[in-house]
């Protein structure tokens, strides 16, 4: 069990070590801490958004070893001793990676609200399966709604993307 | 959207859960993937001020086969370990299948087999299948355990039959008799949709005579049910499209459904009728549990 300290009100906070792109974040939280809030609002990491934040959307999708998961439907809590992977993580160093890249040259986005958790969930496919068929694809992203592209540019970039791997 | 606050435990032992439960009572409640949980507490339908997380509960993520005796669910799988597990796609297809329609991607990264039952969803796509397959729930309380079959888990929706202290660690299916099981699912969308009608079957066909007949229905009453009039009717019938048709027309019989904002109850007793027969069909036709 993590160690914890009482606040005034009587509040517990617990020490959690989060691994975060590769990075150990040991960091004091409260319970109730999301794993879409820990991100962004104690690392600092906005590259997850907050979308419908009852596990439809797609927005905060980040992976958890490895398996894309809604941020906003995980406790902090609960990812500690695990590694969780954001949008941000993807990018290899300063250079794209090649699923944004074909995001980029498809432009398989129009607003952009919906793209961090896609290319996520794209990038943790094509990790499992690097030959992946339209369908593959559709089934990968199902969870992740767009509103603005129809889906059709976005399966051709992840397709685009699968080639080049 | 932010939640409530609350204790947190992340026991390392199944005993020491049920501890947890047993000590802090109504106002604990037991975590696994959260899809479900963690939804209603930001709907304020759920305001645990203990949460006991079974996150360290590392022996329950097994599927495990049971020579001559059936496969061993740990209740947290995750509905993609189910999808994945080389165990059940051959032992037990229709449960992978029934998995792999819950919800999308990322939820059935997290949510578990036992969060599918315990929930207690009307509309839950796993429980209609792990009935028509005769499976049996593992039950461990601080004083000791118990095994219930499937069905007689849920109590109503949203409510099962285990006790405060009670954790499901445990879900068997035994090795079947039965020769083909289907579960069908109609949702709205092929991703995401919860389910407006689910039906399983399961049959034992011998030289085209129906001998044994198992049909669970999901989302047309409180709880998952049997058909029990149709697996009756079915019980040493041949299999012919008039016969199966029948016992669709029973099954639509034997349901009792709400109208809300999904579907009427017109409408989903129709569903039963259709997707009875056509379940029926499949499982005889595919030959294979």
């Amino acid at each position: 069990m993590s160690s914890f300290v009482v606040d005034k009100k009587g509040i517990k906070r617990y020490a959690v070590t989060i691994g975060v792109n590769g990075s150990e974040y040991t960091k004091v939280i409260k319970a109730n801490t999301l794993l879409v809030n820990f991100l962004r609002e104690d690392l600092d990491l906005t590259g997850t958004k907050r979308g419908c934040e009852l596990g439809d959307c797609g927005c905060c999708t980040v992976m958890m070893d490895g398996k894309p998961v809604n941020s906003c439907l995980v406790l902090a809590m609960d990812c500690d001793g695990h590694e969780i992977t954001t949008a941000e993580g993807i990018q290899d160093g300063e250079d794209l990676d090649i699923v944004q890249e074909k995001f980029v040259e498809h432009a398989a986005f129009q607003c952009g609200f919906c793209t961090s958790g896609m290319i996520v969930s794209s990038r943790a496919l094509l990790n499992e399966n690097p030959n992946p068929t339209d369908h593959d694809v559709r089934e990968a992203i199902a969870g992740n709604l767009c509103r603005c592209t129809g889906y059709v540019n976005i399966v051709a970039a992840v397709l685009d993307a699968a080639k080049e791997l | 959207m932010y939640l409530p606050d609350f204790e947190y435990y992340a026991p390392e032992s199944v005993a020491e859960a049920c501890q947890l439960l047993a000590q802090f009572g109504e106002k604990a409640k037991v975590l696994a993937g959260g899809t479900d949980m963690v939804v209603k507490m930001k709907n304020e339908l759920l305001a645990p001020e203990v949460v006991v997380s079974v996150k360290n509960l590392e022996q329950l993520k097994k599927v495990e086969y049971v020579a001559g005796k059936g496969v061993s669910v740990g209740a947290l799988c995750t509905h993609n370990d189910l999808v994945k597990s080389d165990v059940l796609k051959e032992k037990f297809a229709s449960v992978a299948n029934a998995a792999r329609q819950m919800a999308n991607n990322q939820v059935r990264n997290r949510g578990t087999i036992a969060g599918n039952i315990v929930s207690a969803v009307p509309s839950a796509d796993l429980p209609p299948v792990l009935i028509a397959l005769n499976a049996t729930a593992k039950l461990v309380g601080a004083k000791g355990e118990r095994t219930l079959a499937m069905e007689d888990v849920f109590a109503g929706p949203g409510k099962t039959v285990l006790a405060n202290d009670e954790v499901l660690t445990e879900i068997f299916i035994p090795e079947q008799k039965m020769t083909g099981s289907n579960y069908i699912k109609f949702g709205l969308r092929k991703s995401g949709a919860l389910a407006v009608v689910g039906v399983a079957v399961a049959v034992q066909v011998e030289n085209g005579v129906i001998k044994d007949a198992r049909v669970a229905l999901g989302a047309v009453a409180a709880t998952p049910v049997r058909a029990k009039k149709t697996e009756e009717f079915l019980k040493g019938k041949k299999v012919t499209d008039d016969v199966l048709a029948e016992a669709g027309v029973i099954a639509s019989g034997e349901c009792k459904p709400i109208s809300d904002i999904r579907a009427s109850a017109e409408y989903r007793t129709d569903l039963v009728r259709i997707f009875t027969k056509r379940a029926l069909r499949k499982a005889v036709d595919e030959g294979h549990v």
